[in-house]
């Protein structure tokens, strides 16, 4: 149960600052000179040329979300990615966006 | 190589399914969308938070708790997260985390075990997180009126409350559907200074 934050230098994250829905975008592209470990590559290839989320970063990668959480922190820090906040329902900027959603919903 | 956008355009909206044991949330999460199962591990010692003891990990107890997760494509740039809650009561704190910022909530409600969703209607209704019940419908139980379950649980009466069979697709969208109507009249009436307000905490 510990062994996967051995990966992470036995570092966890006490905040949950990346929310599960925080959407990640890479913005360097993997060579082998990047200095990150293959776990942090392979989370940087999944959101390079499209936005993920958290949650699907975790369950793409099949690591627990605490793990990916750290992992995501240092390539943050290496500003090797950004991170969006999700909007709170409140402050949606649109009030259609709802209604898109029900449409979108009954569409399935 | 293509560079990446420089702005992130997607919107990202949050559901929870939540409920009793074996009330149906895993089997609502798949009908509707693709289910991916998500990890996290979690230190049972460390559930009140703010521990900043980053070497003492190893020491500590960390279980896995599984959570169901899947993802409803509204169209491009506009996603629905929905994340199945895990149901055991010591995992209660997870759901802090889950709920925060969350559209609205699905609680799955069985009639022959009603108040096994009492915690999760407790859990909304405190967050003034948008809910609705969803009463499934299990072999040899009777069907109940939708009053009658909103009576037994002493739901608001701006709760909906809709019959479902979390095994049907057309059966879960419409809960769905039915939630994201009703969340969208309740944050309507919300005024932004209160949400606001609500965030910062
Ligand atoms: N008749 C009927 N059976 C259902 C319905 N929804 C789920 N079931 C069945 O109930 C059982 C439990 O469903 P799950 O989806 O695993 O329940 P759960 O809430 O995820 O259970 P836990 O994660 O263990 O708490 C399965 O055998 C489902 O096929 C329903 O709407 N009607
Ligand atoms: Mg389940």
């Amino acid at each position: 149960m510990v062994r996967p934050y051995t990966m992470t230098g036995g570092r966890t994250r006490p905040e949950p600052e990346f929310d599960l829905i925080a959407l990640v975008v890479g913005d360097v592209d993997v060579t082998p000179e990047l200095p990150v470990g293959p776990e942090q590559a392979a989370l940087l290839r999944l959101c390079r040329a499209n936005a993920l989320s958290v949650a699907e970063l975790a369950a793409e990668t099949d690591l627990p979300v605490g793990v990916v959480r750290v992992l995501l922190g240092d390539l943050l820090d290496a500003e090797y990615i950004r991170v969006s906040r999700p909007v709170p329902p409140a402050l949606l900027p649109d009030e259609h966006i709802l209604q898109e959603v029900i449409d979108g919903l009954r569409a399935l | 190589m293509d560079s990446a956008p420089s702005e992130i355009p997607r919107l990202a909206l949050k559901i929870l399914v939540a409920g009793g044991f074996g009330v149906g949330k895993t089997t609502l999460v798949g009908a509707v969308s693709e289910i991916r199962p998500l990890r996290t591990e979690e230190q049972l010692t460390a559930a009140g938070r703010g521990v900043d003891d980053l070497g003492g990990v190893e020491r500590k107890t960390t279980t896995t708790v599984a959570m169901d997760f899947g993802r409803i494509t509204v169209r491009d740039g506009l996603a629905v997260y929905l994340f199945g809650t895990p149901g055991q009561d010591r995992f209660w704190f997870l759901w802090d985390e889950l709920a925060t910022g969350a559209l609205g909530a699905v609680v799955l409600a069985d009639t022959r075990r009603l108040t096994d969703c009492f915690p999760a209607v407790d859990f909304f209704e405190r967050r003034d997180i948008p809910f609705v019940v969803a009463v499934n419908r299990f072999a040899g139980t009777r069907d109940f009126r939708p009053d009658e379950v909103s009576r037994a649980l002493d739901l608001d009466a701006g709760t909906p409350v809709v019959r479902c069979d979390a095994r049907q697709r057309a059966s879960g969208k419409q809960v769905l559907v039915a939630l994201v109507e009703h969340a969208s009249t309740v944050h309507a009436a919300r005024t932004p200074v209160d949400a606001v307000v609500g965030e910062a905490r």
